[in-house]
C-alpha cells in the first residue's frame, strides 16, 4: 500500500513536470490579448494569424522538405553504415570507419555546424561548389548528422537478431545478395522505419545546425520561431506549438489504439 | 575487381565511408586547419597555410599555436568551458535522480499500463525542442503563471526574476534532456529480471540494500549511456543558455558562436571547437571503440 502510493506520487510529479508547461502554452495559444501572459478572454485570433502567416508558412514547408529527404538519404546511408559494422569484419581502417560512424553522435551540434559552415566555404573557394548556401547545404548536413543515429539503431537490431537465420538461408543456397535483401532487410524493416522516423524529427528540430549552414531562401521552421521568440514571446508561437502538439497525439493516439489491439490478440 | 562491385558489401561500407569522410572528417580537418592559421582581414578572415612570397617565390607556412594560447590563457574562455561542464554535470545529476525512479516504475507497470505510459513519455519528447525551452520562458515571466501563482498563495509579495539567470537555464536543460534519461534506463531496466528483488529479500536483504546491492548495479550500462546522452549535448547546448540564460553566467557554445558571428574571428572559433573536442569527445570515441572491439570479440 505504502510502496505503490510512492509509486503514483512519483509518476504523478513526474508526468506533471513534463506535461504541465506545455498545457500552459496550449492554454496561452486561445487568449485574445497580444500580451501573451494578460489573459483577456478565449479567442481562435492565433490560430488565424498563424495560417495566414506566409513566413511560418513557408518554413514550415522547407523544413518538411528537407526532413523527408534528408532522413530517406539518411536512413539509406545509415542502413549500410550499421550493417557494416554489424556484418562485416574486413573493412579497412576498421577503427576509423567505426570513429566516423559513431563521432557524430557525441559532436556537439555547435561544432559540427561550424565544421560544416567551414567546410562549404572552403568547397565554394575551391572549386565554386556549392555555390551558395541554401537548402542543399542544409540538407546535406542534416543527411551527415542523422547518419549515425540510424545506424547506431540498426547496429543495435542486428547485433541482437541471431546470425543462424542468415547462415540458415545459406546453406539452404541463397547467395549472399538475395541473403540481405530476402532475409536481412525484411528482419529489421521496424528497425528501418524507426530510424526514417528519427532522422526526420532530427532534422526537423535542428535550429543549430541550420543556423550554421542556411543561407537565402533556406529559412527552416526552427530558424523562423528562434528569431520570434529569441527577444520575446510570440502569440503565434504559442498557438504553432498548441498546433504541433495536436498532430503529435493524435499520431500517439492512433498507435496506441493499434498497439494494444495486438497486445489483446496475443 | 568487377566482382568486387558486383558485391553489396563493397557498395554496402564504400558509400556511407565516403559520404561519412566528405561531409564530417573533411570538415573536421579544416576547423583543424583553420584553427592553426593566422588570422586577418579580409574574406575569408585568415591566412592561408601556405602562401608563396611576392619578392622571391618561396613558399611560405604560416602555422601558429597562438590562437590556442590565446585561450588558454585568458580565463575568460576556461571559464566559459567550466560553467558549461558544471551545467553539464549537475543537470545530468537531476535529470538521473528524477528520471531513475519514472524509467523503473513505468519498466515495472503491467504491459498494457506501460504502454500508455512509454507513450505518455515519449510525446514530449516529439514535440519539438525549441517550442519546449520557449514554454519556460512563458512560464518564467516576470508576469508568468509561476508568479502569478506564488502571488496567489501570499508565497511572495511581488514578482521574482526567474528568467535570465543559470538556475532557469538548469531547470530548461533538465526538462528537454529528460526523455534522453529516461528511454535508455527504461530499455535496461524493463529487462529486468524481478526474481532477482525476490531472490535478494529472500536471502534476507532489505529494500535499501537490494536496491544498492542489485537493482543499481544491474541497471548501471542504462545509467551510463542515459548520462552520457545528456551530459555530452548539454556542454556544447547554446539555444537554453540564448533563450533562458542571462549575463550570470557564459557557456562554451554561446562562445563558440559569438567568436564565429560577432567578432568574426575564424580561426580563435575553430580552436575553441577544436579543443572541445580534445577534452570532451576524444575520451568518449575510445571508451566506445574499445567497447564495441570487446563486444565484437566476445561474439
Amino acid at each position: 500500500m505504502n510502496k505503490s502510493f510512492l509509486k503514483y506520487i512519483l509518476l504523478g510529479f513526474g508526468f506533471a513536470f513534463l506535461y504541465f508547461p506545455i498545457f500552459t502554452l496550449i492554454i496561452y495559444s486561445f487568449n485574445e490579448s497580444k500580451r501573451v501572459m494578460v489573459w483577456k478572454g478565449f479567442s481562435l485570433k492565433w490560430y488565424v494569424e498563424l495560417f495566414k502567416n506566409e513566413q511560418i508558412l513557408e518554413a514550415f514547408y522547407i523544413s518538411i522538405k528537407i526532413a523527408s529527404i534528408s532522413a530517406t538519404f539518411a536512413t539509406l546511408l545509415g542502413v549500410m553504415a550499421g550493417y557494416s559494422l554489424a556484418r562485416i569484419s574486413k573493412i579497412p581502417f576498421r577503427s576509423f570507419f567505426i570513429f566516423i560512424s559513431t563521432a557524430p553522435l557525441v559532436m556537439p551540434e555547435i561544432i559540427l555546424g561550424l565544421s560544416l559552415l567551414l567546410f562549404f566555404i572552403s568547397a565554394n573557394n575551391l572549386f565554386g561548389l556549392p555555390s551558395s548556401k541554401g537548402q542543399l547545404t542544409v540538407l546535406i548536413s542534416h543527411i551527415t548528422f542523422s547518419v549515425a543515429f540510424v545506424a547506431v539503431i540498426i547496429q543495435a537490431r542486428l547485433s541482437s537478431f541471431n546470425k543462424s537465420i542468415e547462415e540458415a538461408a545459406q546453406d539452404l543456397g541463397a547467395v549472399p545478395n538475395s541473403v540481405i535483401w530476402k532475409v536481412t532487410l525484411p528482419v529489421i524493416l521496424p528497425s528501418i522505419i524507426s530510424g526514417w522516423l528519427l532522422a526526420f524529427t532530427l532534422s526537423l528540430d535542428d535550429l543549430v545546425i541550420a543556423s550554421f549552414t542556411t543561407g537565402p531562401g533556406a529559412n527552416t521552421l526552427p530558424i523562423v520561431v528562434f528569431s520570434k521568440v529569441r527577444m520575446g514571446l510570440s502569440p503565434e508561437v504559442n498557438a504553432l506549438s498548441a498546433v504541433i502538439m495536436l498532430v503529435i497525439v493524435t499520431i500517439a493516439i492512433g498507435y496506441y489504439i493499434k498497439t494494444r489491439n495486438k497486445l489483446d490478440v496475443n | 575487381m568487377i566482382s568486387i562491385l558486383k558485391n553489396f558489401k563493397f557498395w554496402f561500407v564504400f558509400t556511407p565511408y565516403f559520404w561519412l569522410v566528405a561531409f564530417f572528417f573533411i570538415p573536421l580537418a579544416i576547423i583543424m586547419k583553420i584553427s592553426l592559421s593566422v588570422s586577418e582581414w579580409g574574406m575569408p578572415p585568415y591566412k592561408d597555410i601556405l602562401t608563396t612570397d611576392e619578392v622571391t617565390g618561396n613558399f611560405i607556412i604560416n602555422i601558429t599555436s597562438g590562437n590556442y594560447a590565446f585561450i588558454f590563457s585568458d580565463f575568460f574562455y576556461l571559464q566559459s568551458y567550466l560553467n558549461s561542464l558544471s551545467l553539464a554535470f549537475t543537470s545530468t545529476l537531476i535529470c538521473l535522480i528524477i528520471g531513475y525512479p519514472i524509467a523503473f516504475y513505468v519498466a515495472k507497470s503491467k504491459p498494457k499500463t506501460r504502454n500508455l505510459l512509454l507513450i505518455l513519455l515519449i510525446i514530449p519528447f516529439w514535440t519539438s525542442f525549441l517550442l519546449r525551452v520557449y514554454a519556460w520562458k512563458v512560464l518564467l515571466q516576470g508576469n508568468g503563471i509561476l508568479n502569478m501563482i506564488l502571488m496567489k498563495f501570499g508565497i511572495i509579495t511581488e514578482p521574482l526574476s526567474l528568467l535570465h539567470n543559470h538556475y532557469a537555464v538548469i531547470l530548461g536543460v533538465v526538462y528537454t534532456y529528460l526523455p534522453f534519461m529516461i528511454l535508455p534506463l527504461y530499455g535496461y531496466l524493463v529487462k529486468f529480471d524481478l526474481r532477482f528483488i525476490d531472490a535478494a529479500h529472500d536471502l534476507g536483504s532489505r529494500n535499501i540494500n537490494t536496491f544498492f546491492k542489485v537493482i543499481l548495479p544491474l541497471s548501471l550500462p542504462g545509467i551510463i549511456a542515459g548520462c552520457m546522452l545528456v551530459f555530452i549535448p548539454v556542454v556544447g547546448e547554446f539555444v537554453i543558455p540564448e533563450l533562458l540564460g542571462g549575463s550570470d553566467k557564459l557557456y562554451f557554445g554561446k562562445i563558440i558562436w559569438n567568436e564565429f558571428f560577432v567578432n568574426r574571428d575564424w580561426p580563435v572559433a575553430s580552436a575553441l571547437a577544436m579543443s572541445g573536442i580534445l577534452f570532451l569527445i576524444i575520451p568518449i570515441v575510445i571508451f566506445q571503440i574499445s567497447y564495441s572491439k570487446y563486444n565484437f570479440k566476445n561474439e
